[in-house]
């Protein structure tokens, strides 16, 4: 403790501790000036950089989506420019009570809030989000004179997406909509991650969806100085964006509308292709939607009525539902049978009213059946025996071949996604498809049923019209397209989707034109005649009539809806004019009863606007079901023989 | 006239001349900073931080004035009031920002861990002088108690900033009383050795948050932000600056607190190193002159008092430069009469005003 004692008396002993003091200040302080001098001297450079990075950021500009637009030039999707308000969550004072006073001045409702509040969870905390879409220009006004007090919000003047003509054509234009994860792998994984950089949404279904890159656009920037907040203070250099390519299509809207209208609210779908080409000229699929809800960011409610709607209006039947074609089948049968030498035109058979296999016995529609029945007969008055016997005799793995060249049982590969690839039944097929042994084996009777278009076939109306557009190119076989040019609004350049045929199949004209003279002669004397009375050109048809056994399993017996949802499905495939056909449709209505019934009078309506540009006056009617001999296909019965 | 003149008189009288000029740079300089800082905003702020200076200008020669042997009189009960203060902030303080730093006299807010800057120099100058003639070792360990004291209730609110520079205005009085250096090494020695274990007493995110105060890259976005911006800004000041109002990290806002803590990283962008260097010089001629004051100080007291405010200045100016340039953590201290505030600055000069105090009086307590 002595060094306590008298340590103040000396005077010396402060001033050296203060002489210390000064001494501990002057190295602190060369102690800093070194930290400037290496900061602002030695790493001047580095920091410069960073703090010019920091002030300059590049912000993309978006491009304008393409249009698209019909054959005619009839805008089916196009841009329209609107202010929206928009906040920056971060910037503001209270999220809550900013949106509270912005409803003071612009109408703000409950479902804007809720979407707000949608996508404030799934943006990032920079971004700006838009509370209200399509301001009036008197509330763009207003808010402009009271903004001082709304740090954070914004009018911005953004692009949206249009369907001027609501449903018509949905599930073919499809619709875009806000881009999410799995989109964002897509764009990812084709490298366009930075053209995608400002991109809010994406094409989802349809044409949108398949041409997204083509209608895109490449993304322009913007060097702007910005604030810490992100803020742009002011442009220093811009590039523009380049727009996005317009689409001219093979669709003509007001045949898509007549089409659509003939549909009335039944469901089921239709496919027009131009044999010559495979171009599209109408695809419905009905009931439809309308893609405007989309746009924004769909409501809930919206969502749920077209998610739970027991009509699926989501649901792109004319690519995707599949079912059996029923005597729409028969046509290609005896194609292939001509093409593979197994019958003659000429060679006909007793048709004793059924046929025997085995131990069952395969019944005709008519009693007693038709008598001597050779080709043209056997399309005419739709005999099932001919094909009971034809089927047989080809053996399934002709007829799988056969029809596979035709193009049923895989993607027609037409340019909108989401196509099913049907089922042609095969032995193969079978065993891919089923795990069990037993199963897996193919029975020579279950050929019989695929000869008639029953059994496992399932395709598509695009199949159907896409396999008889094949046969009356006599075996080239384009793409169905939707999609004519692709036109660079910029330059001008015009691309055409070039009709390439993509194969060639090896028919005979002379076997096409046994066909085709027994399709027509179904429109003259068959089953197809009441619809097409008095019709201004020729035409050739097929009906066709899918049976219905039960609801599939999980759909909900509705007491209601049964009786209506158990009738057979109405198909009927048809060409026009015969001569030199310019249109092919396939059209089936679900539930629509007889092929002649529902389905043939939609097929007229639309022959009748193509060819003389006649306008119906409404839903194509029910034509009563015709005489007595009109096919119910697929009449099996199991002979009891004991066994 | 001869009345103006005498009132005149009667200020020069008690002014430190070279002390005035330094501390009138350096608040011209604050100033000039203040108005880029602020000037998105409107010119609001620098009206205030001139009425600010005006008011610690007054505060400062009313103190000037005051005998040494007066402000002494004030040691014990400011320092009770500081403590009481303290207790009633732990008690009914009001919290603002997480801690609970202000208390609530009816009329007026106050901050007691502001008056303690002041009050603990001068309690414990006081206490040194009066048993200047026998200082034992315990009254370096009931230093120390008075210090710690007040020290932990303001590290409870939590401020770790003020705790740390009252901390260290009480250790200068005791450095300058004659602590001798064994038991200072002795005690840094224990301090440093009890390091590892408080470590490991730690919770991880506590750890965490050492760590980020340490090395505030680790944190980019978060703590870490702050740093990153105002060592950009310093960086791209270069040698000359950038120039008055044309500091882009300023004017672009990624400067935090640019008007307060951070009015360095502003001036440093803007002027460079030149103006560091002036403004280093600036902060060594005030600290230079004040321990010159201390030295010529007749009394403990006043020695004391003069070496260890003038130390305070150091300590501020050093703490928030070597934080903004990112070589000491960031703990919340302004640059001593640069920063706007008004409470910082009023205590500061009442800091000047004693100085000025100790030095104008030191022939009467002689005679």
């Amino acid at each position: 403790m002595s060094d306590f004692h008298h340590s103040e008396q000396d005077p010396d002993r402060f001033r050296k501790r203060i002489l210390f003091a000064g001494s501990f200040v002057l190295l602190c302080f060369c102690l800093l000036f070194g930290r400037f001098f290496y900061l602002q001297i030695v790493q001047h450079e580095y920091y410069a950089t960073r703090a010019e990075s920091n002030r300059i950021s590049l912000v993309p500009v978006m491009p304008n989506r393409g249009n698209i637009v019909d054959r005619n030039g009839v805008i089916l999707a196009r841009n329209y420019s609107a202010f929206t308000l928009e906040i920056t969550p971060s910037k503001t004072l209270g999220l809550e009570e900013t949106i509270d006073s912005l409803g003071e001045i612009v109408e703000i409702q409950l479902k804007d809030r809720r979407r707000f509040k949608r996508l404030l969870e799934e943006s990032k905390n920079f971004e700006s989000i838009p509370i209200r879409t399509r301001l009036s220009d008197q509330e763009v006004a207003r808010f402009a004179a009271q903004r001082y007090r709304f740090p954070g919000v914004e009018v911005k003047a953004r692009l949206f997406r249009q369907y001027p003509e609501n449903s018509l054509a949905a599930h073919a234009i499809g619709y875009i909509s806000r881009i999410n994860a799995k989109d964002k792998e897509l764009i990812d994984a084709g490298g366009h991650e930075a053209n995608y950089k400002g991109t809010e949404h994406i094409g989802k279904i349809g044409l949108e969806a398949h041409y997204e890159f083509e209608l895109h656009g490449t993304a322009g920037h913007e060097q702007v100085e910005v604030d810490a907040g992100g803020r742009a203070v002011r442009v220093l250099s811009q590039t523009a964006p380049i727009p996005g390519n317009n689409l001219t299509l093979t669709l003509d809207a007001k045949l898509q509308a007549v089409a659509e209208q003939a549909f009335g609210d039944r469901r089921g779908s239709l496919a027009a292709i131009d044999p010559s080409n495979g171009a599209v000229l109408a695809l419905v699929s009905s009931p439809a939607f309308d893609p405007n809800l989309f746009v924004d960011g769909i409501r809930f409610d919206d969502w749920d009525e077209l998610n739970n709607n027991p009509d699926k209006p989501m649901l792109n039947r004319a690519i995707y539902s599949t079912h059996p074609p029923g005597s729409t089948f028969k046509p290609l049968m005896a194609l292939a049978a001509l093409t593979t030498g197994k019958r003659t035109p000429g060679q006909a058979i007793a048709d004793a009213g059924y046929f025997n296999f085995g131990n069952r016995r395969f019944m005709d529609d008519k009693v007693g059946g038709h008598g001597m029945v050779d080709m043209h007969k056997s399309i005419v008055v739709s005999c099932n025996t001919y094909y009971y016997v034809l089927a047989n005799d080809m053996g399934i793995d002709n007829i799988a071949r056969f029809m596979g060249e035709l193009g049923l049982g895989r993607r027609t590969e037409i340019d909108i996604p989401g196509e099913a690839t049907g089922i042609l039944p095969s032995p193969e097929w079978k065993q891919r498809r089923f795990k069990k042994r037993e199963q897996q084996k193919w029975y020579p009777g279950e050929t019989i049923s695929i000869g008639i278009g029953q059994g496992y076939n399932a395709y598509s109306t695009l199949h159907m019209a896409h396999a008889l557009a094949n046969i009356l190119n006599y075996g080239k076989v384009y793409r169905p397209h939707l999609v004519n040019t692709i036109t660079n609004p910029t330059t001008g350049e015009v691309r055409v989707v070039e009709p390439q045929p993509v194969r060639q199949i090896d028919l005979k004209p002379e076997h096409v034109e046994v066909i085709k003279r027994g399709m027509a002669g179904v429109v003259t004397e068959g089953t197809g005649s009441r619809a097409f009375a008095g019709a201004a050109y020729e035409s050739g048809g097929k009906t066709g009539t899918a049976q219905v056994f039960s609801l599939k399993s999980g759909q909900k017996y509705v007491a209601g809806q049964v009786k209506e949802r158990l009738r057979d499905h109405s198909w009927y495939v048809a060409f026009a004019p015969v001569d030199k056909p310019k249109i092919v449709v396939a059209v089936m209505v679900e539930n629509g009863g007889f092929g002649a019934q529902s389905a043939a009078p939609i097929a007229r309506q639309v022959f009748d606007y193509h060819l003389t540009g006649r306008l119906p006056g409404g839903p194509a009617p029910e034509v009563e079901a015709p005489e007595a001999d009109e096919n119910t296909e697929l009449i099996e019965e199991a002979i009891d023989e004991a066994d | 006239m001869k009345l103006i003149k005498r009132i005149i008189q009667g200020i020069l009288a008690h002014l430190d001349i070279p002390l005035f000029l330094i501390v009138m740079a350096l608040m011209g300089i604050g100033l000039l900073t203040i108005y880029s800082a602020t000037s998105s905003d409107g010119f609001w702020k620098l009206d205030k931080q001139l009425i600010n200076i005006a008011a610690s200008m007054i505060v400062m020669l009313a103190v000037a004035r005051t005998p040494p042997q007066t402000l002494m009189r004030f040691a014990v009960p400011l320092y009770l009031l500081g403590v009481i203060l303290l207790l009633g902030v732990a008690l009914f303080g009001i919290v603002v920002n997480g801690s609970r730093r202000w208390i609530s006299l009816g009329f007026v807010r106050i901050q007691p861990s502001e008056i303690m800057k002041i009050a603990m120099p001068l309690m414990l100058a006081w206490y040194f002088h009066k048993h200047e003639s026998m200082l034992r070792g315990k009254h370096f360990f009931i230093a120390t108690l008075i210090l710690l004291v007040p020290i932990a209730f303001i590290l409870k609110q939590p401020d770790l900033g003020t705790s740390l520079l009252i901390g260290a205005a009480g250790f200068f009085v005791i450095f300058f009383a004659g602590l001798p250096w064994k038991v200072m090494f002795g005690l840094g020695a224990a301090f440093a050795a009890a390091m590892p274990f408080a470590w490991t007493m730690l919770h991880d995110y506590q750890r965490r948050r050492v760590l980020t105060l340490l090395d505030p890259t680790s944190d980019p976005l978060g703590a870490g932000y702050h740093i990153i911006q105002s060592t950009i800004a310093i960086g791209s000041g270069g040698g000359l600056g950038k120039g008055w109002l044309n500091g882009s990290q300023t004017h672009l806002e990624f400067i935090p607190e640019k008007h307060t803590d951070f009015i360095f990283a502003v001036f440093s962008e803007e002027w460079g190193l030149l103006g560091n260097g002036i403004l280093l010089i600036l902060f060594t001629l005030l600290i230079g002159r004040g321990l010159m004051i201390a030295a010529a100080a007749p009394t403990m007291f006043s020695r004391l008092l003069a070496s260890a405010l003038t130390l305070v200045f150091f300590i501020y100016a050093f703490v928030n430069m070597g934080m903004v340039s990112g070589i000491l953590p960031v703990v919340g201290v302004p640059l001593p009469f640069i920063s706007y505030g008004g409470t910082a600055l009023v205590t500061l000069m009442l800091g000047v005003g004693i100085l000025m105090s100790i030095h104008t009086h030191r022939m009467l307590v002689k005679k």
